[in-house]
């Protein structure tokens, strides 16, 4: 149970996130809930690289057991993208509220009901 | 040089990119994505004549060898997906200027530009890349640059639709990425062809399984599989008509594509099939797909809504046909992918120069348009002609080879559930000619009725022709779509 430790919070979070994602109503919450289930699958990558007694993947005599570089390279790339879709998804809340005046998903569908005949 | 084709056609759209958004000069920005996405469709013919013969090109990435270097792979399957994007990519591009302008973009159109290169550059990539991880990145790149190209529409419903496209894609893409990670647990590689030669020890193993299902959720919703197809209807109704030509024509097949290359590439039809009995699965939500689209595309008053709603049930269509998992059905679906992208390119480009000319899409403010503008109203015609699948055209290929492979397994009731949906799909384009051909003109209509600008006309008509011509000379669709059939269940007995 202890050894799985870390999965066991990439697991709550993930369902945290996914939960705040999917429930709240304020868009940017929306977002802070994404950001929580992009991370959750972080750090369930480096967890996944590391090695019990490892250290950093640096070539050396000294050293035979080391992580595995791998996961971790590949969590950069998704750490990025992350970056990005949180950058966009801020900047099209801010083009949403000129829109409508507001981030409330309710008070936007509403506005939508009674501009469509 | 011939060496390097299969990753020139990707490098063109890359590279002019980053060029593009900074060409201030509007024509200027045209004239490089033009010709970036023309050299694309030169090289995606060169590769699909290169395959013909049903030879597999490899192409290792800075020379490095593929379980350790990222490889790029080119069979029949994927040049024929190759051939989808950008021969319909390179058409449309003349429609873009006109149906730019009335975005009010101004010099911003370089960054549209910008956007539709990325979007284009990377659907390649996710076709070509026979690297799991690969697919995830590249699947990113598209989705980020489709909500920019979405959140554009001029409406401000737009944005509102790109955002939920962005939380719901997102969460796909991560399910993806949970997927991917779960495979490199139990295998240790990320290499397609790696992972199918080891998938199959592993059948019993939890974490592959539980991979699979969170890649099967990811790629439903980039699918627009029922029930995650939500995002769809707003995106496409909302964002600019020419992107929606697009989107709609290129995002979702190759989602299918991504869809049947893990099924059949990565993990294996007997661990789809006969392990866990998915078929079954994708054929009821297959079903409930097909008629919950068609239902709801009859209600709708906004054109590009009905053609949106019309693309879940079609897109069910394909996952009925992998449902099916025989040959016939697997081939019914990826000619599907080619036929209903070319149906989907030409309806909503015509809906994009409408578009121009009025400002709206809507039905009741569209009355009658047919007597002002017949060459219009005619391209739609044949291209909802296609896509009911009226004998002669290429939407009647697609579903009689799924109509066959259906009565091959005995399977009546899904017959049934096919031509019912023919017939409703008969109901709601002949509920739009109804109106755009027989209705008295509104007073919008007389006072700016006209054909579309004709270069947007012209790529219609085209696409419009080359729905005929698929439906005739099919040596090009079928052909491709046998030996890419007998390539994946090959890989996968």
């Amino acid at each position: 149970m202890i050894s799985l430790l870390n999965y066991w919070f990439v697991f709550a979070l993930m369902l945290m996130g996914l939960y705040v994602t999917i429930a709240s109503s304020n868009l940017v919450k929306k977002v802070v809930g994404l950001n929580i289930f992009q991370t959750s699958v972080f750090i369930f990558f480096i967890s996944m690289g590391k090695v019990a007694d490892g250290t950093a993947p640096i070539l050396d005599e000294a050293y035979s057991s080391y992580s595995n570089p791998l996961p971790h390279v590949l969590i950069l790339t998704a750490i990025v993208v992350g970056v990005a879709t949180t950058a966009l998804a801020l900047a099209l809340i801010v083009r949403i509220r000129e829109g409508y005046g507001s981030i409330e998903e309710s008070y936007i569908q509403q506005q939508d009901r009674e501009q469509s005949p | 040089m011939s060496t390097q084709l299969p990753i020139l056609q990707l490098l063109f759209p890359l590279i002019a990119a980053p060029i593009c958004s900074m060409l201030y000069n509007r024509q200027l920005a045209w004239l490089l994505s033009a010709v970036a996405t023309w050299a694309s469709l030169a090289t995606a013919i060169a590769l699909y004549i290169a395959t013909a013969d049903g030879a597999e090109l490899v192409y290792e990435l800075g020379g490095w060898e593929a379980p350790w270097g990222i490889s790029v792979n080119i069979d029949s399957l994927n040049a024929l997906v190759l051939l989808l994007i950008t021969g319909i990519a390179s058409v449309l591009i003349f429609a873009f200027p006109a149906s730019l302008t009335i975005q009010w973009l101004g010099t911003r159109a370089r960054l549209y530009y910008t956007a539709y290169l990325l979007c284009f550059a990377s659907l390649i990539g996710i076709t070509i890349t026979g690297d799991a991880f690969n697919v995830f990145v590249f699947l990113e790149i598209s989705s980020l640059s489709t909500y920019a190209l979405v959140a554009m529409g001029r409406d401000r419903r737009a944005q509102v639709a790109a955002f939920r496209y962005l939380i719901m894609g997102t969460v796909g893409a991560t399910f993806i990425l949970i997927s991917v990670g779960l495979l490199y647990m139990a295998t240790g590689t990320l290499n397609m062809a790696d992972l199918a030669t080891r998938i199959p020890q592993l059948h019993d193993n939890k974490v592959v399984r539980a991979a699979f299902g969170f890649f099967i959720i990811g790629a439903g919703v980039k699918v627009a599989m029922f029930p995650m197809h939500f995002w769809l209807p707003g995106a496409y109704q909302y964002a600019p008509s020419i992107a929606s030509a697009f989107l709609a024509a290129t995002a979702t097949k190759v989602a299918v594509y991504v869809m049947l290359r893990f099924i059949f590439g990565v993990f294996g039809a007997e661990l789809f099939f006969e392990v866990l009995l998915l078929d079954q699965v994708f054929l009821l939500l297959a079903i409930v797909g097909i008629v919950v689209g068609s239902l709801a595309a009859l209600y709708q008053d906004d054109i590009k809504g009905v053609l949106a709603y019309s693309s879940v049930a079609q897109l069910s269509y394909m996952v009925l046909g992998i449902a099916v998992g025989s040959a016939a059905g697997l081939t019914a679906a990826v000619v599907h992918i080619f036929n209903h992208g070319l149906i989907k390119a030409a309806l909503f480009a015509v809906l994009a120069g409408i578009f121009v000319r009025f400002q709206c899409t809507r039905l009741s403010e569209l009355q009658g348009l047919g007597k002002y503008a017949p060459w219009t109203v005619g391209a739609f015609g044949i291209g909802a002609m296609s896509l009911i699948g009226i004998p002669g055209t290429a939407g009647f290929i697609s579903k009689w080879y799924l109509l066959l492979s259906v009565l091959e397994h005995h399977w009546w009731f899904v017959a049934l559930v096919i031509i019912a949906s023919s017939l409703l799909a008969l109901a709601y384009m002949w509920r739009v000619i109804d109106v755009l051909w027989l209705r008295e003109p509104t007073q919008l209509v007389t006072e700016r009725g006209a054909e579309a600008p004709l270069h947007m006309l012209i790529p219609a008509w085209v696409l419009a022709g080359a729905n005929f011509f698929f439906g005739i000379d099919t040596t090009v669709t079928l052909g491709a779509a046998g030996r890419a059939v007998a390539s994946l269940l090959g890989v996968s007995s």
